[in-house]
């Protein structure tokens, strides 16, 4: 444990700690485009850049749109790019996204989880990332500052592994994570080169090897590529964990890869939580289990891929699941919930469900509201009839 | 004496969260007078913005207004104004949201000649995310995203719009509100597209940084900067040296687009007859 003591504690913001991880990377080229609550990210980075403590192209582009077409432009040259963005500024992007997806540029990108217009308003939920669900990318959720800044850099190990070759969107909770300052270790250079060896790749344009890029396909052969997108999930959730246990070994901190259980061993009532909830929600746990309740947390880091195969087990251990969504998946429920829910029906689970619509453009999601939600679990373990989508601290019904 | 404008305000959003010292507040009170004095149906008056510091002036005015997204203003404000020609359309925009992020839409309004009135509140920065630089950052300037200073060129703002196809076109500060409040009401009789550059200044995110001293100093720069068209005919080319010019810079009404539009319904009606 001697390497540990060679980090550093800092007092950082989420901003601040993923503007650290991105200088621990060396990425070669950064777009940047202002956009609140994520432009202390791109500003930090140009200190950074301005200070010489940071050797790469930095780009201030016109657009969001812009940031992802550069950072593609750089990535198709073989270059480790970076940007990050928010809400409206994620929609901007949007038809990049699919772009950069499709043709398996492996860039990182953080998303400060900011809730869309209208109407506008610039707090913290996961409308904006959750409607990119079918863009192609991993996205990352994380509970803290630290995290963010573990999980940007796990992110470049996870996007560039030749298995995967997929972009990775870390998502961290505006305001609440990206605002607010919490003890931050920032692991030394060594280390994480070490972790992370400099970025190689033959999907890149190389006047020895003359090829094409971003090409048109065929309906012969569109299928064959969305194909090899579904394979490359499938295999990123492997290698999701297994680079958590690598930087775990390293660094010495594990998150569990894809979830991370929280006193679920022997629960009867279990809450699935996403970002900086999940913080909370481990309190809640305690309090109730002093007083002899068997609840229990399930992190989700990982919602795309999602881990299937867990939740597929979980159903058959635990009376009841409710799923936190700060979002709404309008016509339906929330989406992290149907994903779950598709999930724990497997055959023989008898589970019963509850989706808590709650933590909406910035509103708090309080202890009481967490207690309640175990609360609710277990009234309709014991059959008591609750509709299945909650509104929690709604102020009229 | 100046027109009571208490009727055009929302008083219950004020005061307005620009921070001191910032030129907004004056530009915005420059629209409300020439409204005033214009004597438009305000009943018949829609103001839509983007977003930023400048497109914070539509929520504090009491009109049908529309907060839009970022850099779309104009768009929005092309299809109300197509689905209602009548309607006197006005769109309050800054020089990232105008000619960064929406400059596509900036160039093709003006190449319509369609007939909105677009004041562009130019505060050479992007204030309202923490000073990064905008198109209109002078070169050799500080911003956040240039910390040794912006090495790219600007935009000539009335250059652009004249040769987008705008037909009208004038510039005015915020130290010259009177000449302001003109130029906006000759926008307002110009049928057409009609673009005013509204010089203010941005004492926090651009000012500080450049050291360019107090907001009155600010002001002040913007009083000794600008020169009057009319008197900028009699000055040697040396005189003007780093000088920039106000008041109305190009008028030239030519055909408009909403009225080319109906033209063209009519015609292919009665051809269908």
């Amino acid at each position: 444990m001697s390497e540990l003591k060679m980090e550093k504690k800092h007092f950082l913001s989420g901003d601040e700690a993923v503007a650290y991880a991105v200088k621990l990377c060396k990425p070669d080229v950064i777009a940047a485009y202002p956009i609140t609550p994520q432009t202390v990210i791109v500003e930090k980075i140009s200190e950074f850049v301005a200070a010489k403590e940071m050797d790469c192209q930095y780009l201030h582009v016109e657009s969001e749109h812009s940031a992802m077409a550069a950072s593609m432009g750089a990535s198709l040259m073989g270059s480790r790019t970076f940007t990050a963005t928010s809400s409206q500024g994620l929609l901007y992007m949007c038809e990049m996204l699919h772009y950069v997806s499709g043709s398996r540029f492996p860039i990182v990108m953080v998303n400060a989880n900011r809730t869309v217009a209208a109407p506008w308003n610039i707090y913290g939920d996961h409308r904006d990332s959750l409607s990119q669900r079918d863009s192609g990318w991993i996205q990352i959720y994380v509970e803290n500052a630290q995290e963010a800044l573990d999980a940007t850099i796990q992110a470049y190990k996870i996007a560039e592994n030749s298995c995967v070759s997929l972009p990775v969107m870390v998502n961290l909770d505006g305001f609440v994570l990206t605002h607010t300052y919490e003890l931050v270790d920032i692991p030394n250079q060594e280390m994480v080169d070490e972790f992370l060896p400099s970025f190689t790749t033959t999907n890149k344009l190389d006047f020895n090897n003359p090829k094409s890029l971003c090409f048109s396909a065929s309906p012969e052969w569109q299928t064959e590529f969305r194909y090899q997108q579904y394979e490359a999930m499938e295999a990123a959730k492997k290698i999701i964990n297994k680079a958590d246990e690598e930087f775990g070994k390293i660094f010495g901190r594990y998150y569990g890869g894809m979830i991370e259980e929280y006193r679920c061993a022997d629960a009867d009532y279990a809450l699935v939580a996403m970002g900086s909830v999940a913080g909370t929600t481990r309190l809640v746990v305690d309090k109730l289990r002093e007083e002899g309740k068997k609840v229990g947390l399930v992190k989700l880091r990982s919602y795309r891929p999602f881990p299937k195969e867990y939740f597929q087990k979980l159903g058959r251990r635990v009376k009841a699941v409710g799923v936190i969504d700060r979002d709404i998946s309008f016509g339906y429920e929330g989406a992290v919930y149907s994903d779950v829910k598709g999930a724990l029906f497997h055959p023989g689970a008898q589970v019963k469900t509850i989706n808590f619509i709650a933590g909406l453009s910035g509103r708090d999601i309080t202890k009481e509201y967490l207690t309640e939600m175990y609360q609710k679990l277990e009234a309709i373990d014991k059959g008591q009839n609750i509709a299945e989508v909650q509104f929690t601290g709604l102020r009229w019904t | 004496m100046r027109p009571d404008l208490h009727h055009l305000f929302r008083i219950d959003k004020l005061p307005h969260i620009w921070c001191p010292g910032c030129g907004h507040g004056i530009i915005t009170r420059t629209i409300g007078e020439a409204i005033a004095e214009s004597d438009l149906d305000l009943e018949q008056t829609v103001i839509v913005s983007g977003i930023g510091c400048s497109s914070r002036a539509s929520g504090y005015m009491n009109f049908d207004t529309l907060h839009t997204l970022h850099g779309r203003a104009l768009a929005f404000a092309t299809g109300v104004k197509l689905s209602n020609p009548q309607l006197n359309v006005f769109v309050l925009t800054g020089d990232g949201d105008a000619t960064a992020i929406g400059g596509n839409h900036f160039i093709h309004a003006a190449r319509r000649n369609i007939n909105l009135n677009v004041i562009l509140f130019n505060n050479n920065i992007y204030g309202m995310t923490g000073g990064q630089y905008s198109p209109l950052t002078p070169t050799g300037k500080m911003a956040t995203t240039s910390p040794y200073g912006n090495i790219e060129n600007n935009f000539d703002i009335p250059a652009l719009a004249i040769a987008s196809g705008a037909s009208y076109v004038a510039r005015g500060t915020a130290f010259h509100d009177k000449l302001l409040v003109d130029c906006i009401k000759e926008g307002i009789k110009n049928k057409g597209f009609s673009l005013i550059e509204a010089m203010s200044m941005c004492p926090t995110s651009y000012g500080r940084r450049n050291k360019m001293g107090t907001p009155a100093d600010m002001l002040n720069d913007l009083k000794t900067s600008a020169v009057n068209i009319n008197v900028a005919k009699k000055l040697t080319p040396e005189k003007l040296e780093g000088k920039f010019l106000i008041g109305t810079l190009h008028h030239k009404p030519y055909r408009e687009f909403t009225e080319e539009y109906d033209k063209l319904i009519d015609r292919l009606r009665k051809e269908d007859i």
